[in-house]
């Protein structure tokens, strides 16, 4: 077992920590209070192929690996959560599911513009009443010659009103139950597509969540992404993949908070003293330093699992559960260090809280991730 | 280019002090004339002349002013083909004066001029230079009397008798590094001439003289210039005001805070002014940016820009820890503040305990006359 | 065409300097950067390249530890790199420097069109001179502080800046050029160019590589080459405590006016 990341995977690490202090930190307060979508970023982003790190780059990828990947999203979380969730879903849940399940059409077609930030991605399974319960899905696709006619809504949809490519999760064969979900590759200005109301959320405010709307939408045939029964293997791949990517934001955000909370006690002097220098905050700290540290082992664990090929659910939901709660646990504490600063925006650290929290809900809540280690466990 | 052949390593062949005197569109750079009066220290030290060397077209007249600053000879080389300061020209001609008449020391101004034409000259020559340099001794006494009071050193690590069984007779060239935080003393031991740049502003200019300015002897050598030797053109020389400095650049910063509350507008023009004075820019505090009472580019702290100048100045600020994180790093600090106990005064260099509408305007006064005063003899960059 | 880049690393002095008892810098306890002027010639290296076509390489001279920043500038888009470096080079002052490092881009070869850019000057040092010292070595014309500038066949036109202006000057390749930081920021090196680095070659130069080369010469090389030496080095006196000046009148600011004109804060 070696722990060392490669001279690549370093100078990626070097380059993600760069841009994320230069580009990213300087607004995240400004998309969180103007809730903001940062297409800036992305454009920046799109260029350097962090929007596509791990995939290769006859598709227009960075050409990296996962654990690069998640190392970006990572940093990305250390500074703004809004943009880590934004590279995170579009990453993990629309460009690896064409990547993995698509044609090669689909690939040559879908992957150049997505990679490259010319187009952002989301994922459209979650409806009003399929959550965790994803097999009940209202959503039907029914084939009418060369094409798919969708009708149906979905909501809470990340990146839902920036995306341009979506993939959407509909009944094809509804007695089948949840071996009648089949996914389709759907494009913004397919007819009968369009969004409707953004949420107004508590964190992660900068990204875009929204509802979107399918009536008589027509999707070509060929973009049907995988096979017609599919959708369901697909869905819940794609998720054990995009949890590798809300583990490493959570991790991102406590690690931040952490970074915050070391500089701020030494500057803050109460009874004439640095408050680093207390004991409390002093075991605090340590504390919080060394769950963040297990946390980036299971979420590094995970992400090399993923890589080499290998069967990582029960890694990447050990990770994104106790990565998740990890954060919320640590940032909040970090906003007690900081005592009424903490509680004002002036501070980012009371935005770390409020955009750790969703990290335990959204992709699987935390429950379901104990439900997937418990069936891993073979405890039923 | 033919092969410049000049033999330096016999020191004793070297005599007289050089001071390169840059001149802009025929008039002197303050700079010559803080050089000129540092010159006539070292050349007295060295028992020896001290020289201008004026490059231009039409500049001679310039060599009296020279003379008044202590000069005792300049040599001007006047040409159509000196009109515009080049490399190639400048370089040719001191270089070919140096191997002439053999100065043991050259001086530059650390100007974008001079650190343009002095190392140059100083590859050709084959000798030593010293960078923006802010201390130059010849004589060991006084250099160690500097390190006594100027360094951390004690006799010991000073090392007098080393110093005058080795470098009695060279020039020591004293220069911060690393952003101030380590000085060094640079010393050319082999070669003629020892050449340095020297930081403008940091000499202290010698009362003129008129007798002495009366008595230069100006001193007309040939030279060789041709078209063919300068090799780069000058299209234009566009003279701008300086830009629109933000804060991150800015060498002043006078910030306001809380303090100006009871009359805003008044607080703001003292800042203003205060800044103007000294060349800085106008910042604030987050009560004042908040308050609507400066715009956001103004903010330092926590949430505005985190600043480090060679001098910040909070006037009215409380200094509350997001604003301190901003401007704690500054070189040097002034807070003026009606609380004695105000955080500001635990991270200030000078404190006053007072109302910023009474401090500010004799600040402002007193640094003008300052100002004024030091510049009433001068041209600056102008 | 080609350019020619020449880069240092540096010890970062915008973090925490730290200084050894015998008053010289502890540089093992400093993370090293590319020298930001340094890298802002490589970006107009790569834009000049991205214009009109053009091989950019970058020199460098140091310890092979300096193979990381080529790395870096190899990912940015620079197409190969040279390490100048061996002990023979150590304790060169900037005279004895530019001796070796033109010695290494005159072995690389100047050729009609080429350009030369490099920082106006390495943040460690703070000098300015070696840029302009490989321009004389070379025989090049030069250009400092250069804050724009721009290409058509075989002229150059720079903004080259002054204290109080700029001089807009032209020149024939090949040439000399400084740049000031303020010239172009420098690009990320994207995850593709990362991912392409390690491929690029990185050619080490030593002593031996460059003994022949008329510019090396023993006594022109390394601490016995260098005309200028260090004949002291210290640190200046700690910032003392602050001072609360006396009163709120006239004669406080008389003092604090006085005080400052002393330390030449004014």
């Amino acid at each position: 077992m070696d722990f060392k990341l490669s001279k690549e995977q370093e100078m990626l690490r070097q380059m993600f920590r760069d841009f994320c202090q230069n580009e990213v930190k300087p607004l995240a307060a400004e998309v969180d209070e103007e809730e903001r979508f940062p297409w800036e970023t992305v454009k920046k982003m799109g260029e350097l192929g962090l929007m596509g790190v791990y995939f290769p780059k006859e598709y227009g990828g960075g050409g990296a690996d996962v654990l690069s990947y998640a190392m970006f999203v990572e940093e990305l979380g250390k500074v703004c959560g809004t943009t880590s969730i934004i590279v995170s879903s579009h990453t993990s849940l629309c460009c690896a599911p064409i990547y993995e399940f698509g044609t090669e059409d689909q690939k040559r077609k879908y992957l150049p513009d997505l990679l490259s930030g010319r187009k952002v991605g989301a994922f459209g399974l979650t409806e009003p009443s399929a959550g965790t319960d994803a097999s009940s899905l209202e959503t039907t696709a029914v084939l009418d010659g060369d094409h798919y006619l969708l009708n149906g809504s979905k909501i809470f949809i990340t990146n839902g009103g920036a995306a341009s490519t979506y993939i959407i999760f509909a009944m094809t064969d509804k007695a089948k139950g949840h071996r009648g979900i089949s996914a389709f590759i759907v494009e913004r200005d397919f007819p009968g597509f369009s969004v409707g109301r953004e949420e107004k959320k508590m964190g992660i405010r900068g990204s875009s969540t929204a509802e979107l709307v399918m009536q008589d939408c027509v999707v070509p045939k060929e973009n049907l992404l995988g096979r017609e029964g599919q959708g369901f293997k697909i869905a819940l791949h794609t998720l054990d993949g995009g949890r590798i990517g809300v583990a490493s934001q959570a991790l991102g955000l406590g690690e931040g908070a952490i970074d915050e909370a070391v500089a701020y006690t030494k500057e803050r002097i109460q009874f004439g003293k640095r408050i680093s220098q207390f004991q409390w905050t002093q075991f605090q700290l340590a504390d919080m330093a060394t769950k963040m540290q297990a946390a980036q082992h299971l979420v590094y664990a995970a992400a090399c699992t993923k890589q080499n090929g290998e069967d990582y659910g029960k890694e990447a939901a050990m990770a994104k559960l106790f990565a998740s709660e990890a954060a919320s646990d640590v940032t909040r504490r970090c906003v007690q260090l900081f005592g009424g600063y903490g509680f004002t925006r002036e501070y980012p650290v009371e935005r770390m809280m409020r955009d750790a929290k969703i990290t335990e809900i959204y992709e699987g809540t935390s429950e379901a991730q104990r439900m997937v280690i418990a069936k891993y466990l073979g405890v039923n | 280019m033919s092969e410049f052949i000049f033999e330096n390593t016999n020191t004793a062949d070297f005599h007289g002090v050089w001071v390169y005197c840059e001149q802009r569109k025929g008039a002197l750079m303050s700079t010559d004339l803080e050089l000129i009066s540092e010159g006539r220290k070292l050349a007295d030290e060295l028992h020896t002349e001290l020289c201008g060397v004026l490059l231009g077209d039409g500049v001679a007249s310039l060599a009296s002013e020279l003379g008044g600053y202590g000069a005792d000879k300049v040599y001007v080389c006047e040409s159509p083909l000196l009109h515009d300061y080049t490399t190639d020209a400048h370089a040719k001609l001191v270089c070919d004066l140096v191997a002439q008449y053999k100065p043991e020391v050259v001086l530059f101004g650390a100007t974008n001029i001079g650190r343009d034409l002095a190392p140059r000259c100083a590859a050709r020559l084959h000798t030593g230079l010293c960078a923006d340099c802010t201390h130059l001794d010849v004589d060991v006494d006084t250099y160690v009397d500097f390190l006594r009071t100027n360094s951390t050193l004690d006799d010991k690590g000073i090392g007098a008798e080393t110093l005058h069984k080795k470098f009695e007779t060279d020039l020591k060239m004293t220069r911060p590094a690393f952003g101030g935080h380590l000085m060094a003393t640079i010393v050319c031991p082999r070669f003629r001439p020892a050449m340095a740049t020297v930081r403008p502003g940091v000499m202290t200019r010698a009362p003129f003289d008129e007798a002495k300015a009366a008595a230069v002897e100006v001193v007309r050598p040939a030279f060789a210039l041709s078209e063919a030797d300068i090799r780069t053109e000058v299209v234009e020389v566009v003279k701008a005001a300086k830009e629109m400095v933000d804060l991150l650049g800015a060498d002043v910063i006078v910030s306001v805070g809380r303090g100006i509350g009871s009359d805003v507008e008044r607080g703001i023009a003292l800042g203003q002014e205060l800044a103007d004075v000294l060349g800085g820019v106008l910042g604030g505090s987050r009560v004042a940016i908040d308050s609507g009472w400066l715009s956001a580019d103004h903010q330092v702290g926590q949430t505005g820009k985190t600043v480090h100048p060679k001098l910040y100045i909070a006037l009215g600020i409380s200094g509350a820890i997001q604003h301190k994180a901003g401007m704690q790093d500054s070189d040097c600090i002034i807070a003026v503040n009606k609380n004695p106990a105000a955080p500001i005064f635990e991270i200030a260099d000078y404190g006053i305990t007072g109302d910023l509408f009474k401090v500010a305007p004799m600040m402002i006064e007193q640094f003008r006359a300052h100002k004024d005063a030091k510049a009433s003899t001068a041209r600056t960059f102008s | 065409m080609k350019i020619i880049v020449c880069v240092k690393q540096v010890p970062d002095t915008s973090g925490k300097v730290s200084v050894k008892e015998d008053g010289t810098l502890d540089r093992a306890s400093m993370p090293v950067i590319t020298n930001h002027d340094d890298k802002s010639a490589a970006e107009a290296a790569l834009r000049l390249k991205e214009k009109y076509g053009c091989r950019v390489i970058a020199v460098t001279m140091g310890p092979a530890a300096a193979e990381s920043m080529l790395r870096d500038l190899l990912a940015m888009g620079v197409d190969e790199a040279y390490l100048v470096s061996d002990r023979a080079f150590g304790g060169s002052d900037t005279f004895a420097t530019s001796q070796i490092v033109a010695a290494a881009v005159h072995r690389i070869g100047i050729e009609p069109g080429d350009i030369v850019l490099c920082g106006r000057q390495a943040i460690d040092g703070d000098t300015a001179q070696v840029g302009p010292q490989i321009a004389e070595k070379l025989h090049l014309p030069q250009i400092t502080y250069a804050g724009a500038i721009d290409m058509d066949g075989d002229t150059v036109t720079v903004r080259r800046m002054l204290e109080d202006g700029y001089m807009t000057i032209r020149a024939k390749t090949p040439c000399l050029i400084t740049c000031i930081k303020e010239l172009n920021p420098p690009r990320y090196p994207s995850v593709m160019g990362i991912m392409d680095c390690m491929q690029k070659p990185i050619t080490v130069l030593t002593y031996e590589d460059l003994k022949d080369e008329p510019l090396i010469e023993a006594d022109t090389i390394g601490l016995k080459g260098s005309p200028t030496n260090i004949a002291k080095s210290f640190t200046p006196p700690l910032k003392g405590e602050g001072v609360m000046l006396e009163g709120a009148d006239k004669n406080t600011v008389a003092d604090l006016v006085a005080r400052l004109g002393a330390k030449h804060i004014l």
